[in-house]
């Protein structure tokens, strides 16, 4: 017969048991610990609740064909098929294309002004920084994090828009450029941080062996360091996207808010996912076509950060391998 | 080492990019001293808007701000710690319940503000509420199914979850490993370890954790513009039924939807340096409890 101390029924055996209260703590604390997931599970079906029933619904397939929620249509006035988001235009038109177009916008154009920027501010701290910079700015970018977005906004539209306006000449003063300039300022701590966790994992071998071959310091930065990071880097990069793509206060007070279908010009006003789903549902009664409309467009941001999300994890988890392995 | 110009050039444009940041960081910083400073006051810190929205104080906004970021702590706390000591003290690295975890928190931080306000208008208000409202009224006006404080605070808990996990984790992981050993051999049982050895040891870490999610909620806007938050209100928020008003929205409101944008600057300005004030406080007493705490294990 083995011998199972926790079963054995002498006096001895069981005061070593433990206690009943400790075993409920450890069972409640691994129930709580699922709550994580059990969020991520209700916050995507409960958002496609409310946008799911638009498939049979008869009152929203009165009002709008799911077809026309993505595809040009030539209505009733226009000479030509047209991207259109009229919600309360009569008959309400929901074509999403503009608003994507609107997100893209200024997501790109941020991530063209965060990436050198936040790229080049890990560089230069990592690599070129005295000791005293480099305990000056990490500080100074960890609080520019911590600003809250509707400040940055705030910002966005009281000072830089006059600015911007008065320095380019812009003919609307909110548009594309300045909402890009306030979400740079929420991206730019992402990629900084994620790029110089990276360049200071660089293993010091790497370009320790570089200089000793008589390579110069900037031939070690762009030829050892920085390849040796990317993955960190690209990290950043995705996980900025996902914010900027997300990002709601910023763009709803500085990007103008208008939903015109302009591709390429990016002094227009804009009119993203976020600030359309921020500004219109208040306004809206439950169940009401728009309302179905606006929980899609949550129903699709979430997977596409969700996508994004995942996406940078693979970047860190090879990253770490990659430096491991070397 | 000799830099060549080629150096010099990586290092000045490089450097710029950090003069550019800070710059923008300046300017940003200065302009809300600059204009808010004048009109912070006794009064406009503790008397309530006028009907206009523009003159008088923000009293009711920093009331319902601290109301509800307090129930949001109350709430995500507990899980949020519950969750660290699962994934740093009793589940091995490999288990597939903690990868998902961990997955699962990693996607939560990264889920738009925004996509939580709709989260927290379908599941809090209308399944939760309406639920409730279903089960214990016959009346047909909803009494939990609204906006409400309650919901604000319930969203934000969820939204600040993962900065609550992440932070509490790490704290957890910096107790060394042989306080544990020790207190396991002297017989303690695996919690009596956690409870008595490591949760003491980490308390810093964990407190750190939570000023920094209390910041993050108190920014917040998107998610609580459904769920809660008021333009004006003239009472303070007393039952968790009620609205409320708040900083952030208070913010939003008056400079996207005030009819004289160009009155309301002086009170915008005073209103958001008041919000920076708070968040940056925060912040600063989560980074020196951080120092002190690191400082403790060193000696």
């Amino acid at each position: 017969m083995t011998l199972r101390p926790r079963r054995a029924k002498s006096k001895l055996a069981s005061s070593f048991r433990t206690p009943l209260w400790h075993r409920v703590a450890e069972r409640t604390i691994a129930l709580l610990a699922l709550a994580a997931v059990l969020a991520i599970a209700l916050i995507f079906v409960f958002i496609a609740r409310e946008a799911v029933p638009m498939l049979w619904e008869a009152e929203f397939a009165e009002e709008v064909q799911i077809r026309d929620l993505f595809f040009a249509k030539e209505w009733r006035g226009y000479d030509e098929p047209v991207f259109v988001w009229q919600p309360v235009g009569e008959p309400a038109k929901f074509n999403v294309m503009p608003l994507f177009i609107g997100s893209l916008k200024v997501t790109l154009l941020a991530m063209l002004m965060s990436i050198p920027l936040g790229v080049g501010c890990a560089m230069f701290i990592a690599l070129y920084a005295p000791r005293a910079v480099r305990e000056v700015v990490k500080p100074a970018i960890e609080l520019l994090a911590s600003i809250p977005s509707v400040v940055l906004g705030f910002f966005a539209l009281m000072v830089l828009a006059s600015w911007a306006q008065a320095t380019f000449g812009f003919h609307f003063r909110l548009n594309a450029v300045v909402a890009a300039i306030g979400l740079a300022l929420t991206i730019v701590p992402v990629i900084f941080t994620i790029s110089e966790d990276a360049i200071q994992s660089v293993p010091s071998t790497l370009t320790e062996a570089a200089l000793a071959l008589g390579a110069r310091k900037y031939q070690v930065a762009l030829r050892v360091v920085l390849p040796a990071a990317i993955p960190g880097i690209a990290a950043g990069v995705v996980l900025g996207f996902g914010r900027a793509i997300g990002e709601t206060m910023i763009v709803l007070m500085a990007s103008g808010n208008a939903a015109i279908m302009e591709l390429f010009d990016f002094t227009t006003s804009v009119r993203t996912v976020t600030a359309t789903i921020a500004a219109e549902l208040g306004e809206v009664a439950q169940g009401d076509p728009h309302w179905r409309v606006l929980f899609l467009l949550g129903v699709m941001l979430f997977a596409v950060t969700f996508v994004l999300n995942i996406l940078g994890d693979l970047f860190i988890q090879r990253l770490q391998k990659k430096l491991t392995a070397s | 080492m000799k830099y060549t110009k080629k150096d010099w050039l990586l290092a000045g444009l490089t450097g710029v990019s950090l003069a550019v940041i800070l710059l923008l960081l300046a300017v940003l910083l200065g302009q809300i001293v600059w204009h808010g400073a004048p009109v912070i006051s006794a009064e406009f810190l503790t008397e309530s808007p006028d009907a206009d929205m523009i003159s008088g104080g923000i009293w009711p906004a920093i009331y319902g701000t601290v109301f509800m970021t307090l129930l949001m702590t109350i709430a995500g706390v507990p899980v949020g710690i519950a969750t660290a000591i699962y994934l740093s003290e009793y589940a091995s690295p490999h288990s597939r319940i903690a990868k998902m975890v961990r997955i699962a928190v990693n996607n939560l931080a990264g889920v738009p503000s925004i996509v939580f306000g709709l989260f927290g208008l379908g599941f809090f208000i209308i399944f939760v509420g309406g639920s409730m409202d279903a089960i214990l009224y016959d009346d047909t006006t909803p009494v939990w199914g609204k906006p409400s404080i309650l919901w604000a605070s319930l969203t934000l808990a969820v939204l600040t979850l993962p900065v609550v996990i992440v932070t509490t984790e790490e704290a957890l992981r910096t107790v060394p490993r042989e306080f544990r050993d020790a207190s396991l051999a002297l017989g303690a049982t695996r919690f009596q370890t956690v409870y008595k050895i490591v949760l003491p040891n980490a308390k810093g870490g964990i407190l750190t954790g939570v000023i920094l999610a209390v910041s993050r909620g108190a920014g917040e806007v998107a998610p609580i513009i459904f769920c809660g938050a008021a333009n004006f209100l003239p009472y303070l928020p007393t039952d968790l039924r009620d609205m409320f008003m708040h900083l952030g929205y208070h913010v939003y409101a008056l400079a996207t939807q005030s009819p004289n944008v160009d009155a309301a600057r002086p009170t915008l300005f005073g209103t958001v340096l008041v919000l920076l004030v708070l968040t940056f406080s925060l912040n600063l007493l989560a980074v020196i409890i951080r120092a002190r705490s690191r400082a403790a294990f060193r000696s």
